[in-house]
């Protein structure tokens, strides 16, 4: 719990700074039926980020790092988009709907490569995502031809611009953070998934189906990131391979450390991830509030989470404590046992 | 029988000789392929376009044999071509240029380094802050490129050294293949090398044996910074220009060419002159592709790809029998 404190002051820290700044961030208005202002804009573009953050949670949580996401997203952009301008009726909702299952079908496949690299052959998790990290923008391009493939397809818009009094991207986000609360909080997944993360090899000694918990975990993060690039190509209608969700992982993965889980695997946090995928879109809509040049964003994310990550070491937390906490070996000491 | 005279080979140097087979495969593919190809100037052009990248690939291998990672690589080295530049432009002295780029990037390095082991912050979030912080100063600098008109800085990377035969080279060659040598030397016969391996093999098993583990996890990053600058300044006098923009991805290849190299991600094993060649491969497979002129830039990315997986699975195959 201690730990997401720092993430909320930080999400404050920001939010007063835009109050103090505009004072009408925090107006909301109704127009035409949807609901505009700051904040919504902030919820709505940062909903991709926390899409993947999601994903890239429960990677983490099993001690694995997802790199491939952002090439995933250009996949499922490139594809999907490629689909619906090669189709011989480009405007119709159903070829919309087949291009997007063809997508996230692959997305799908493209996990269940990650999931085997790791959990099968064992292979680091940076490195085996590595592998489509960089072949991934190679594949988008391919099925581009290198080009920005534009698409004129209402159905399609919708799942990245649309509105249902909110943007549709806020409601899909949050409904899949709601599914992953349900589905890993409620049953045992969340517990055997911190297991894993802790010690793969205790926890498959225990019985926990190890290798099938990793392989479920890779698929998830590449599903949510196939859903994240589908809202972003969506929104401006277009396909661009190179640039779809580049260093979306990166950011994904400062979204899931600013809330506090550890690179090392083991505990995660859902709220965490939240708060920290606002932070990231809070601060990049301040910058671009402020004034200043949308390229120095950059310094101040570094600072951000240098403060952040610093606050959070337990170095810096022992600081903090008044008395150190005694050793447990001092705290059961023989006699005390035994009286 | 085969298997026998491969098995002579010890398996820690197994895969640097398989990175030299695969240089030499490549280029051997490539003179095959085209008429022109088995030049000595293809070949001198090699380590010219990629003089950048090898340096880079050197200061990567001291920081991936401490089982770390230091994804600043490619932003320093953007940062640093924009120090020289602006520097440059604004009438300082050369030399002063150089001094305070290979300051910048140590430093950046330290900072990371420090970070890291004071406050035992995984490498992959420190320097991850770190591309952002560098790649965010170069637009403090300027949001535009920025070109070097200084005809003496100018000189410095245009200038050719003959090497007989018609083949010539460029400063940036000399550059590169003293650092390979320093490092080397540095990884091999100083304590602070033999200390690097330690460290990766076993951090615990090297604080136990009172090597100076702090100094030496400190010590790889502002290595792999100073590297990192001189990459810059490297790719500053290539290019004649600064840009924020320069080497996106950058530190990508530079960990991609050492995985190649037969370096083990986990730390402990390897060799920076695999690291070389591994971007010397890189390099020969951008080479063929713009020989064909058919084939389009994706596919670079996507055989570096398919190497990366291939190597990594021989790593695997090596790890399991050396273990078994």
């Amino acid at each position: 719990m201690n730990r997401l404190w720092w993430a909320l002051g930080a999400l404050v820290a920001l939010l007063v700074l835009n109050v103090v700044v505009t004072p009408s961030f925090f107006s909301i208005r109704m127009q035409d039926g949807h609901l505009y202002g700051s904040v919504i804009d902030i919820l709505k573009n940062g909903a991709p980020t926390l899409l993947i953050a999601l994903g890239m949670t429960l990677v983490i949580a099993t001690r694995g790092i997802d790199l491939s996401v952002g090439a995933v997203v250009a996949i499922a952009a490139a594809v999907t988009c490629e689909y619906i301008a090669t189709s011989s009726d480009p405007g119709s909702a159903s070829t919309a709907l087949v291009g997007m299952a063809i997508s996230l079908g692959l997305c799908l496949v493209l996990g269940l490569w990650n999931g085997f690299l790791v959990a099968v052959l064992r292979i680091q998790p940076i490195v085996a995502t590595l592998v489509l990290m960089t072949a991934g923008r190679g594949i988008a391009m391919l099925v581009t031809d290198g080009q920005i493939i534009t698409v004129n397809n209402e159905t399609y818009r919708s799942v990245g611009a649309g509105f249902v009094l909110l943007p549709l991207a806020i409601l899909i986000s949050v409904a899949v953070l709601a599914l992953v609360a349900v589905a890993t909080r409620k049953t045992a997944l969340g517990l055997l998934i911190e297991a894993v993360g802790v010690n793969p090899e205790a926890s498959r000694l225990a019985g926990v189906q190890s290798r099938t918990i990793i392989w479920t975990v890779y698929v998830f993060a590449a599903l949510c990131a196939g859903v994240a690039g589908l809202m972003i190509s969506s929104n401006v209608s277009a396909a661009d391979a190179n640039n779809a969700g580049l260093w979306i992982e990166m950011d994904a993965i400062l979204a899931v450390v600013i809330g506090g889980t550890s690179l090392a695997g083991g505990r995660y946090s859902l709220t965490g991830t939240l708060l920290g995928a606002l932070v990231i879109q809070t601060l990049t809509t301040t910058v671009y509030t402020a004034g200043i040049a949308p390229e120095i964003t950059l310094v101040f994310k570094a600072v951000v989470v240098v403060v952040v990550i610093l606050f959070q070491s337990p170095k810096v937390q022992a600081l903090f404590r008044r008395r150190p906490k005694r050793p447990v070996a001092e705290v059961l000491k023989p006699q005390e046992v035994a009286s | 029988m085969a298997t026998l005279s491969v098995s002579k080979v010890p398996s820690r140097h197994l895969p640097v000789v398989a990175t030299f087979a695969l240089f030499v495969l490549t280029f051997g593919a490539g003179s095959v392929s085209f008429e022109n190809f088995a030049s000595g100037q293809v070949f001198a052009n090699l380590f010219i376009d990629n003089a950048h990248l090898i340096v880079l690939a050197v200061g990567m291998t001291f920081v991936i044999l401490t089982g770390g990672i230091d994804l600043s690589v490619g932003s320093v080295l953007a940062l640093s071509t924009m120090i020289a530049a602006a520097g440059v432009k604004a009438g300082w002295p050369v030399p002063l240029v150089i001094v305070v780029v290979l300051l910048t990037g140590s430093v950046l390095g330290l900072l990371m380094g420090l970070m890291i082991h004071k406050f035992d912050v995984q490498p992959f979030i420190v320097t991850l802050a770190g591309m952002f912080l560098a790649r965010g100063l170069c637009f403090v600098i300027s949001i535009e490129s920025i070109s070097i008109k200084d005809k003496g800085y100018r000189a410095l990377g245009m200038d050719r050294i003959a090497l007989g035969g018609g083949v010539s080279i460029t400063n940036n060659v000399l550059i590169a293949v003293a650092v390979l040598l320093a490092a080397m030397y540095v990884l091999h016969l100083t304590r602070f090398g033999r200390t690097v391996y330690a460290l990766g093999g076993s951090e615990p098993s090297a604080r136990l044996m009172g090597l100076k583990v702090g100094f030496t996890k400190v010590g790889v990053y502002v290595v792999s910074g100073f590297c990192s600058s001189l990459a810059g300044l490297v790719f500053s006098f290539y290019t004649a220009s600064g840009y924020g923009l320069h080497a996106v991805g950058m530190e990508l290849e530079a960990i991609a060419a050492v995985v190649i190299g037969g370096t083990l991600l986990a730390g402990g094993s390897g060799y920076v002159l695999g690291s070389v060649v591994g971007a010397l491969v890189l390099g020969t497979i951008q080479t063929i592709i713009s020989f064909d002129g058919t084939l389009n830039s994706w596919w670079t990315k996507i055989v570096i790809g398919a190497l990366l997986l291939a190597f990594i699975v021989l790593h695997r195959l090596i790890v399991r029998r050396s273990s078994a």
